[in-house]
């Protein structure tokens, strides 16, 4: 037990150790580093917004809140899952020659990401506020779909990373995938335009995530309880089936890097 | 003590690592995949008696860094098995984990951690790796910065903290100018002796004769023997020489 306990202090402190190092990596340490990266995806958005805001900012009321939404949940999983794909390949000369645990540096590329994601929710928020939606308790909710988020991208990324280190080429085949995935996101559209063929949206699980959010902040309402059932099961599938990947395969990456 | 029994790896080269995922496919609807196997090491087998200085001995490509990382628990073995009694220190490259653009404090910490340190012992001794590190002075540098002597310099000093029951080496035992190199020799011997068993891989056969108490000596992968020092260095020197 005590050991267990050794063990588990001293994963925590290489596992904090290298959320920093990602944190700094990306920030270059200066307040313009943080500024610059949530600045970015912000631009993207009012371009979006001006451009998608003529058509369906018709329809949809508060269109910036809701094209930002989705923005926000797609920018952070596939900044997430693409960061997690490339944390063991990029950190092989690490743990090739030291013994660490290799689902830490795929962990720590994960919560470092989610940190972003947590700083780029604040100016949600501040959007939220400022175009004056109400703010209710019904936003606690929203800790649900970003739990089920984390989940599901641990359980990507578990399974992109062992992808990886066998098959290189898995990154071009990704990048194809989340350009897909973007379509099959209610983003920037709204989801009527695709008629009958909406139960595509039933298979991607960004489209949860981002029903979820809407629906809790601009509409007021906290989706049914079913909804939140095929949410759970999404997120644990993914990464029940990444864990398998991971347990199965961690061993033969040394043999290959 | 240690116990090394049949211990065989396997790596997989050429083909399979690199054609990717289209290729991969096609070959195999083709029936046409080759997979190129490679054999590290073969059927080794030894024992290592506590308080041994174990010098590891061989050419390159023998498998000696292979056996290290078997030995630290880096790399399991693909066949055959390694029984060792006590805490394992492996210092197998000084510089991997650290990250340049931290600084050289930051990466006390980071490459402290990953050598499985605790904070609290980070907190410790930091004030002595400074110390003995001579960089004082480049605490807030970046790592990137300072030269490769620094580099080595910092890195042994923090490597060189541990006390474990048994030391694993990867030709790490000297860095830096004269100076440094002496202060280095000394803190290793320190290590190595109180009855700590250590492993070590050199390509200098006069390190080893000098330290060694007893020697393995592989070649391809296979063990040609072992025993006492100079038994083993004679042995090799000759076979080197043809």
């Amino acid at each position: 037990m005590r050991q267990l306990i050794n063990k588990f202090k001293r994963y925590q402190f290489v596992f904090t150790e290298l959320v920093k190092r990602d944190f700094k990596a990306k920030y270059k340490r200066s307040v313009l580093g943080v500024l610059w990266s949530m600045l970015a995806p912000l631009f993207t958005l009012l371009i979006m917004n001006f451009m998608f805001g003529n058509f369906f900012g018709r329809t949809q009321e508060y269109y910036t809140i809701y094209l930002f939404s989705g923005w926000l949940i797609f920018q952070y999983y596939n900044d997430a899952t693409n960061g997690g794909m490339n944390a063991l390949m990029a950190n092989a000369y690490i743990f090739s020659k030291v013994k660490v645990p290799k689902y830490l540096f795929l962990f720590s590329r994960i919560t470092s990401s989610s940190i972003n994601f947590l700083l780029t929710l604040l100016i949600y928020f501040a959007f939220v506020i400022a175009y004056k939606l109400p703010i209710t308790w019904r936003f606690f909710t929203l800790i649900f779909p970003v739990i089920c988020m984390f989940i599901l991208i641990l359980g990507v990324g578990l399974i992109l990373s062992a992808l990886f280190v066998f098959f290189k080429d898995i990154q071009y085949l990704y990048t194809v995938f989340t350009t897909a995935i973007m379509y099959a996101t209610p983003i920037f559209y709204t989801t009527d335009i695709l008629g009958d063929k909406a139960w595509i949206f039933y298979f991607n699980p960004l489209y949860y995530y981002v029903t979820y959010f809407r629906s809790v902040v601009i509409d007021g309402i906290i989706p049914s309880l079913r909804f939140h059932v095929i949410m759970l099961l999404l997120s644990l599938l993914l990464f029940g089936i990444g864990c398998w990947m991971y347990k199965k395969y961690n061993y033969k990456f040394l043999y290959y890097v | 003590m240690i116990d090394v029994n049949n211990v065989s790896v396997r790596y997989i080269m050429g083909d399979f690592k690199d054609i990717g995922i289209k290729e991969y496919l096609i070959r195999k609807v083709k029936g046409q995949m080759t997979i190129k196997e490679f054999w590290a090491l073969r059927d080794v087998s030894f024992h290592v008696d506590k308080g041994t200085l174990l010098g590891i001995i061989g050419s390159n490509g023998s498998g000696k860094s292979t056996i290290l990382k078997v030995l630290a628990g880096i790399m399991p073995p693909t066949k055959g098995s390694i029984t060792a009694n006590g805490s394992i220190a492996a210092l197998l490259e000084l510089g991997a984990g650290f990250d340049g653009n931290l600084t050289v404090k930051e990466n006390v910490y980071l490459r402290g951690a990953l050598l499985g340190y605790t904070k609290e012992f980070v907190n410790e001794e930091y004030e002595h790796i400074i110390e003995f590190s001579e960089l004082r002075e480049f605490e807030e540098v970046a790592f990137k910065k300072l030269s490769s002597g620094m580099k080595s310099k910092l890195a042994f000093s923090l490597a060189s903290r541990v006390n474990p029951d048994i030391l694993v080496l990867d030709e790490v035992l000297s860095v830096g100018d004269i100076g440094f190199r002496k202060k280095s020799e000394k803190r290793m011997r320190e290590m190595m002796s109180g009855g700590t068993t250590t492993i070590l891989v050199s390509h200098s056969m006069q390190q080893i004769r000098e330290m060694c108490t007893q020697v393995v000596w592989l070649e391809k992968g296979e063990m040609r023997g072992i025993g006492d020092t100079k038994t083993m260095c004679d042995m090799y020197e000759r076979y080197m020489k043809k």
